[in-house]
C-alpha cells in the first residue's frame, strides 16, 4: 500500500470513529455507561501511551506517572477555577492567592508543561539510576509530590488536602477523544522520527547505542520530559472528567493500573495500549458490574458469592490470567493498522485471492 | 531530662516501627537477591496476615490463632510463588514483576470483598498489648519487644544462611542463578524456601505492627510494604543486614519527623532519603557494586 493510500485510510478511519461517536451521543441517553468507559478510556489511553513511550520504547522503567498526572490535574484546576467561585473552593484559605483564570486549552498545556518542568528537574539526578532503582526513585518522587501538594502551607495555591472543584469540564465524549488523539498522534510522530529510533536503540542496548553516537543522557531526559508532558495533559483531562480532584487520588496504585494497561496492551505497541485501556476500563467499570448484584438469578438459581466487591476480585483474576498466559499482551510489539488487517486476510484467504486477482506487490 | 521524656516516645516508636519494617524488608531483599524481582505482593501478604488474625480470633482462642495465622500466611506466600511466579521463571523480568503487581491487586480486592471495605478491629493480644512505663514515657510492651524479637530473628536467619545447607544454596542462587542450577541445586525448592522465610517474618511483623494500630484495611499493607521495600533498597537490596539497618534508620527518621510536627511529610521524607542515598551510592548502603561487562 502506498504512503498516500495509507494516510487516506487512516484519516477515513478516524473520521468514521468520530462520526460514530457523534451519532452515538445523539442516540443514546447521556447517562449510559458506554460514555463513561469511552471518556475514561480515552484519557487512560493517553497516559498509557505516554508510559509506553518510556517503558516500551526507551526502556526506562519509570513508575512516576501518577505524580505527573497529579501535577497536570492541579495545574489545570488551579488555573481554571472561575474567580467568583474561588471563595467557596478555597474556603479555608481566603479564596487562595491566584486570582485569575486562563482559557481551558492554555490550562491543559500548562498542566503538561508543569509536569514536564518537574520531570526535567527530577530527571537530573534520577535518570542516572538503572532499572529497578529508577523505578523506585520515580515512585518515591511521585509520593513526595503528593505529600507536598497536601501540605497546609501551600494551601493558598493547592487548597491543601481539600477538594478542588468548580473548574470547567467537558460534556461531549468527543472532547477527550480529540485531545488524546492529537497527543497520541504527536507521540507516534515522535516515535517514528530519528529521536524515536534513538530511543529504541537505547532500549535494545544502551552501550551499543552510545557507541553509535547517541547521547544517552540527552535522549533519556528527552523521553522522560516528553512522556511526563503527556501524562500531565492526561491528568488535566482526568480532572475535567472527574470534575473534582484531590491529591490523595493519585496514589501509586494508579501507576500500577496504568502499568498493567501498558503490559496487557503489549509493551512497545501504541495501538495495543489504546485498545487495552478501553478494555481495562470497560471490564473494571462496566461489563463485570452484574457481579456486584447480590440478587442475581439464573433461571431460579441464586448465584452464590455475589455481593459488592466481587466484580473486582473477578477482574483481578482476569488480569492474572492475562499476565500469566498472554505474556506478550494483546498486540505484542505489533501495531494495529489497515495494512496489517489486509495482510492478515490475504494470508488467510490468500489462495483464493491469488487466483482471483493475481499477486499483489507489497 | 525533660527533653528525654518528651522525645523518648518518638524514638521508641521509631525503633519499634523500624523493627517491624525490618521483618518485612527481609522478605523483599531475599526474594530480590535470588529472583531479581520486586515482590509487590509482599506488602499485601502482610495485610492478609493481619486479616487472618482478625478472623481467626473470632472463632478460636488467641494461642491457637497466632500459630494458625503464621502457618496460613506462609502457605499463602508459598502458593503465590508457585502459582504466579514459577510459571514465569523463563519469561522476561518485566512479566514476573507485572505478575507480582497482579497478585497484589488480587489480594487487595479479595480483602475488599471479604471485609466489605470496612476497617477490621485487630484483636488485642494479651501481655504484649499491656502498657509499660520507661523513664517516664508510657508505651505498649510491644514497642519494647519488637526490636529485641527482630534482632533475635535476624540473628537466627543469618545463622541459617551461613551455616546450613539450604542457606548455602540460597547464597549460591543469589550469586549466580544459572550456575547454581548446574551445580545441582534444586532451584525451585530454594526459591520456595526463600518465600517461606520471607512470609514467616512478614507474618510476625504484621502481628507486631497491627497491635499498635486499631484496624486492618485492604490497603493497610501498601504503605508499610513500600517503606519496607525502600528500606531494603536503602540498605542495598540483596543484603540482609543492610535491609535491617535501613529499616531501623527509616523507622526512626519517620518518627522523629512526626515528633517535629511534620506528619504530612513523614512518608515523603522516607523517599527523599532513599533518593539521596541512591544518588550518592547507586546500589544502597551495603549493596554490591554492579559492573557492566561489554
Amino acid at each position: 500500500m502506498s504512503k498516500k493510500a495509507k494516510m487516506i485510510w487512516n484519516a477515513g478511519l478516524i473520521a468514521a470513529l468520530l462520526a460514530t461517536l457523534f451519532v452515538l451521543e445523539q442516540v443514546l441517553p447521556s447517562g449510559s455507561m458506554l460514555f463513561t468507559v469511552l471518556k475514561k478510556g480515552a484519557i487512560y489511553a493517553l497516559v498509557a501511551v505516554s508510559m509506553n513511550l518510556l517503558n516500551g520504547f526507551t526502556g526506562l522503567f519509570s513508575l512516576g506517572q501518577a505524580g505527573f498526572m497529579l501535577l497536570g490535574a492541579y495545574a489545570y484546576a488551579i488555573l481554571t477555577i472561575p474567580v467568583e467561585s474561588r471563595g467557596s473552593v478555597y474556603q479555608y484559605f481566603d479564596g487562595g492567592i491566584i486570582q485569575f483564570t486562563v482559557p481551558v486549552p492554555v490550562a491543559l498545556i500548562a498542566g503538561g508543561i508543569l509536569a514536564a518542568v518537574f520531570a526535567f528537574l527530577i530527571g537530573l539526578p534520577v535518570l542516572r539510576l538503572k532499572s529497578d532503582y529508577l523505578a523506585i526513585a520515580t515512585l518515591g518522587f511521585a509520593e513526595i509530590i503528593r505529600a507536598v501538594f497536601q501540605w497546609d502551607k501551600l494551601g493558598p495555591i493547592t487548597n491543601g488536602s481539600n477538594l478542588l472543584r468548580n473548574f470547567p469540564s467537558f460534556k461531549s465524549v468527543l472532547y477527550p477523544f480529540v485531545v488524546s488523539g492529537i497527543c497520541i498522534a504527536l507521540i507516534v510522530l515522535l516515535i517514528n522520527s530519528t529521536y524515536g529510533r534513538a530511543f529504541k536503540a537505547i532500549r535494545d542496548d544502551e552501550i551499543a547505542a552510545e557507541a553509535m553516537g547517541i547521547n544517552l543522557a540527552h535522549h533519556k531526559r528527552l523521553a522522560f520530559v516528553i512522556s511526563s508532558f503527556f501524562a500531565g495533559v492526561s491528568g488535566a483531562l482526568l480532572a475535567m472528567y472527574q470534575t473534582t480532584i484531590q491529591a490523595s487520588m493519585f496514589k501509586s496504585a494508579m501507576t500500577y493500573e496504568i502499568l498493567l494497561i501498558v503490559v496487557i496492551g503489549g509493551i512497545g505497541s501504541v495501538t495495543g495500549s489504546c485498545i487495552s485501556s478501553f478494555l481495562f476500563i470497560a471490564c473494571s467499570e462496566w461489563w463485570l458490574r452484574f457481579l456486584d448484584n447480590e440478587n442475581l438469578y439464573i433461571g431460579g438459581f441464586h448465584v452464590p458469592l455475589l455481593r459488592p466487591g466481587f466484580r473486582k476480585v473477578v477482574f483481578a483474576l482476569v488480569i492474572m490470567v492475562m499476565v500469566l498466559f498472554y505474556r506478550q499482551g494483546i498486540m505484542g510489539t505489533r501495531e494495529f493498522s489497515v495494512e496489517g488487517i489486509r495482510n492478515f486476510f490475504q494470508k488467510r484467504f490468500g489462495k483464493q485471492k491469488a487466483v482471483e486477482g493475481g499477486g499483489s506487490h507489497e | 531530662m525533660e527533653w528525654i521524656t518528651r522525645n523518648l516516645p518518638y524514638l521508641m516508636a521509631g525503633i519499634s516501627v523500624g523493627g517491624q519494617y525490618a521483618l518485612i524488608a527481609i522478605g523483599y531483599t531475599m526474594v530480590y537477591g535470588i529472583l531479581r524481582l520486586i515482590n509487590f505482593a509482599h506488602g499485601d501478604i502482610f495485610m492478609v496476615a493481619g486479616l487472618i488474625m482478625v478472623y481467626a480470633t473470632t472463632v478460636m482462642p488467641i494461642y491457637i490463632a497466632i500459630p494458625l495465622m503464621i502457618v496460613a500466611t506462609v502457605l499463602l506466600g508459598f502458593l503465590v510463588e508457585r502459582a504466579a511466579y514459577k510459571p514465569l521463571r523463563s519469561a522476561p523480568r518485566m512479566s514476573i514483576m507485572i505478575s507480582a503487581i497482579g497478585v497484589s491487586y488480587l489480594l487487595q480486592n479479595l480483602a475488599l470483598y471479604v471485609t466489605g471495605g470496612l476497617s477490621q478491629q485487630y484483636p488485642p493480644i494479651p501481655w504484649i498489648n499491656d502498657t509499660v512505663t520507661v523513664m517516664g514515657a508510657t508505651t505498649k510492651r510491644v514497642t519494647l519487644i519488637t526490636p529485641v524479637l527482630t534482632i533475635i530473628l535476624v540473628v537466627l536467619l543469618v545463622l541459617l544462611i551461613k551455616k546450613t545447607k539450604i542457606g548455602m544454596a540460597m547464597r549460591a542462587a543469589s550469586k549466580d542463578f544459572e550456575t547454581s542450577q548446574l551445580m545441582g541445586i534444586k532451584i525451585n525448592s530454594v526459591i520456595s524456601m526463600t518465600f517461606i522465610i520471607g512470609t514467616f517474618l512478614a507474618a510476625i511483623g504484621s502481628l507486631l505492627f497491627f497491635t499498635n494500630y486499631t484496624g486492618v484495611t485492604p490497603t493497610a499493607g501498601a504503605m508499610p510494604g513500600l517503606k519496607a521495600f525502600v528500606a531494603a533498597v536503602f540498605g542495598g537490596i540483596g543484603s540482609i543486614p543492610g535491609a535491617v539497618i535501613g529499616a531501623f534508620i527509616i523507622g526512626i527518621c519517620e518518627n522523629i519527623i512526626k515528633g517535629l510536627g511534620w506528619t504530612t511529610f513523614s512518608d515523603a521524607f522516607t523517599f527523599a532519603l532513599l533518593i539521596v542515598i541512591l544518588i550518592a551510592k547507586p546500589t544502597g548502603l551495603f549493596g554490591e557494586k554492579a559492573t557492566d561487562k561489554v
